[in-house]
């Protein structure tokens, strides 16, 4: 087995598939349309990748774990409305708006957690009632109009978290670094640290991990938890750059968030997961929605699309598996 | 004589009416290779679930090297220095055999916040140990569970039972399943496990597996223990099988005649 050569080994890697589509992707837009990769079209498609990727980031830790969390979209809605309201009415001020959004995100992956852990509930059905739970609320305290949001100029908040700035002539959001930051956080935890080990295990052979005196409840819960706070940021990120909070966004997004990481590599199942390849997934189908767009398909297509990469992508990893099981 | 490393005495268990186990006594000593045998339904698997905190007993004492315990979960046995490798069931096939080792007690590099798992000293580890119990073929201590066979992964669960000093590795059904090579290997994982300093019971379907290694056999029936003290090197396979079944040679005889002998 280790006299397997270096290529061999890169092309058994789970993000291996994922890297070349991604190439051949960008390669087919650019050959058709060249204004694919000018600098605004980067600078416009990175903006809005980084906030589901900040939740997909979050997600893949989940799944790996062997969960998955279905309310992240309404969370996405929920939270920039909580802050808005809360800053509209007088109550608070941004900031601690935006603190109160997060801890109540907080509270609801902990309710998801708990339900899922101590209660036993799959967690496709605790997070399908959250789901609605929490747009639900959206739309009540809101009576489903949009939030008023102009007047987060100047505030420091929305300079941390969205200020834009020029590198030559890319426009650069300060969300790409959260989400850079994130990326190599999750990562290093996922792969490096002991909670690494113990999400694979948990989502392996959670049996076996507790015999270990791995807190498998307690890593799940974490995990809920932190899905949801990345959902909220994302949602907050996202109504700070559109100055717009509207009860209704973010809807679909958990299905898309899913595709990206599975499309990565992370197996539904658990056990096994890969941030790089959850960022890869992110780029596959942002840029596949960029590019259909300005190639003349018509956007309503795009679900064909990637439907077909999901398909795809699911049937190379599942041969991959094998070979892999098969230690070939 | 001295106090024995396990002593379980008049333990019960029933899961509502059904009385699984009725005032069983057994005992492991110190060094010890146990064959723990019995028909279906005879109360091994239970017993040995107790045993591992796995399940809790209605009543009876568990003493470890004299000292009453109460295990309320398998962290706890684990906590004592029982350790139980069920087949397939006590590893993650996706990690690799290092982090399977060291699953919950991950070494870390310091500094210590950022609980970064010492990679290098677990894949050390890991190689000496699968030297230690004859792994003889060279596995590097990265490779995935999922790609090793059964007998290999029962060589890496005895080595982790070994590692963190379990005082008493229990097998279940160690040898199912497994080619006649395998069989072998994991024996002697079992031998080598006793040679250093460790005790185990051992739970096999094949009682020519148990008469190869073990020192003592225990046979239990309907839920007790009725035999504790049968010595390998002086009793033979149908004598043994007699006291399973309850059974005289011509009864056994008949029953096999008519078709009603499981032969399990």
């Amino acid at each position: 087995m280790e006299n397997r050569s270096l290529i061999q080994r890169l092309i058994a890697r789970p993000e291996f598939g994922p890297f070349v589509l991604l190439v051949v992707e960008i390669a087919v837009f650019w050959s058709i349309n060249p204004s694919f990769l000018s600098p605004q079209n980067i600078s416009n498609t990175l903006a809005f990748t980084v906030e589901l990727g900040l939740i997909a980031l979050a997600m893949t830790l989940l799944m790996t774990s062997g969960e998955f969390d279905l309310s992240v979209g309404s969370v996405f809605g929920f939270s920039p409305v909580l802050m808005w309201t809360l800053f509209n009415s007088g109550v608070t001020s941004l900031e601690m708006g935006f603190l109160i959004a997060l801890v109540v995100a907080a509270f609801i992956g902990l309710v998801n957690g708990w339900f899922v852990t101590q209660l036993k509930i799959p967690s496709f059905l605790v997070t399908l009632g959250m789901l609605l739970v929490v747009r639900g609320t959206a739309l009540f305290v809101t009576d489903g109009f949009p939030q008023r949001t102009w007047s987060a100029e100047g505030s420091w908040l929305a300079e941390v978290l969205v200020g834009d700035f020029f590198i030559g002539p890319f426009r650069i959001y300060m969300s790409l670094f959260w989400f850079i930051a994130a990326a190599i956080a999750l990562g290093y935890v996922l792969t490096q640290s002991r909670t690494g080990n113990w999400i694979q295990a948990a989502g392996g052979n959670p049996n076996a991990a507790r015999a270990r005196g791995v807190n498998v409840s307690g890593v799940k819960i974490g995990l809920f938890i932190l899905s949801s706070l990345m959902a909220s940021l994302a949602g907050v990120i996202s109504s700070l750059r559109t100055s717009a909070a509207n009860p209704n966004s973010g809807t679909g997004y958990e299905l898309e968030v899913i595709a990206m990481v599975v499309i990565g590599g992370t197996a539904l199942t658990g056990g096994r997961g890969t941030i790089i390849g959850t960022v890869l997934g992110i780029l596959i189908l942002r840029v596949m929605r960029n590019g259909i767009v300005l190639i003349g398909v018509p956007g309503l297509a795009y679900n064909i699309f990637i439907g077909a990469i999901i398909l795809g992508m699911m049937a190379l990893h599942s041969w991959l598996e094998r070979r892999h099981q098969a230690g070939t | 004589m001295a106090e024995p490393l396990v002593r379980m005495e008049n333990i019960r268990k029933s899961y509502g009416r059904v009385q699984a186990l009725v005032d069983a006594n057994f005992h492991v000593n110190e060094r010890e290779i146990v064959g723990l045998l019995g028909d279906n339904g005879a109360g091994k698997s239970t017993l040995i679930k107790v045993l591992s905190g796995a399940v809790p007993l209605t009543s009876g004492d568990i003493f470890i090297r004299g000292k009453k315990v109460d295990f309320r979960s398998t962290s706890d046995a684990i906590a004592h220095g029982i350790e139980t490798i069920y087949q397939d069931s006590a590893l993650v096939t996706q990690l690799s055999i290092a982090r399977n080792l060291f699953l919950g007690r991950e070494p870390i590099k310091p500094p210590r916040f950022l609980n970064r798992m010492d990679q290098e000293a677990m894949n050390v580890v890991a190689r000496d140990l699968l030297k230690q119990v004859g792994i003889s073929k060279n596995i590097p201590p990265t490779t995935p569970i999922g790609s090793l066979s059964g007998g290999e992964r029962q060589a890496v669960a005895i080595a982790r039972a070994m590692h963190f000093d379990s005082d008493l590795i229990i097998l279940d059904e160690p040898t199912n399943n497994l080619g006649v090579a395998e069989t072998q290997g994991v024996l002697s994982f079992v031998r080598s496990a006793r040679d250093s300093g460790h005790s185990c019971i051992f739970i096999a379907h094949n009682i020519h597996h148990v008469f190869q290694v073990v020192d003592r056999i225990v046979v239990m029936r309907r839920g007790k223990v009725v035999a504790d003290d049968i010595d390998p090197k002086t009793t033979n396979v149908a004598e043994v099988e007699r006291i399973i079944t309850g059974m005289s040679d011509k009864e056994i005889r008949d029953a096999i005649a008519d078709g009603k002998h499981s032969g399990a």
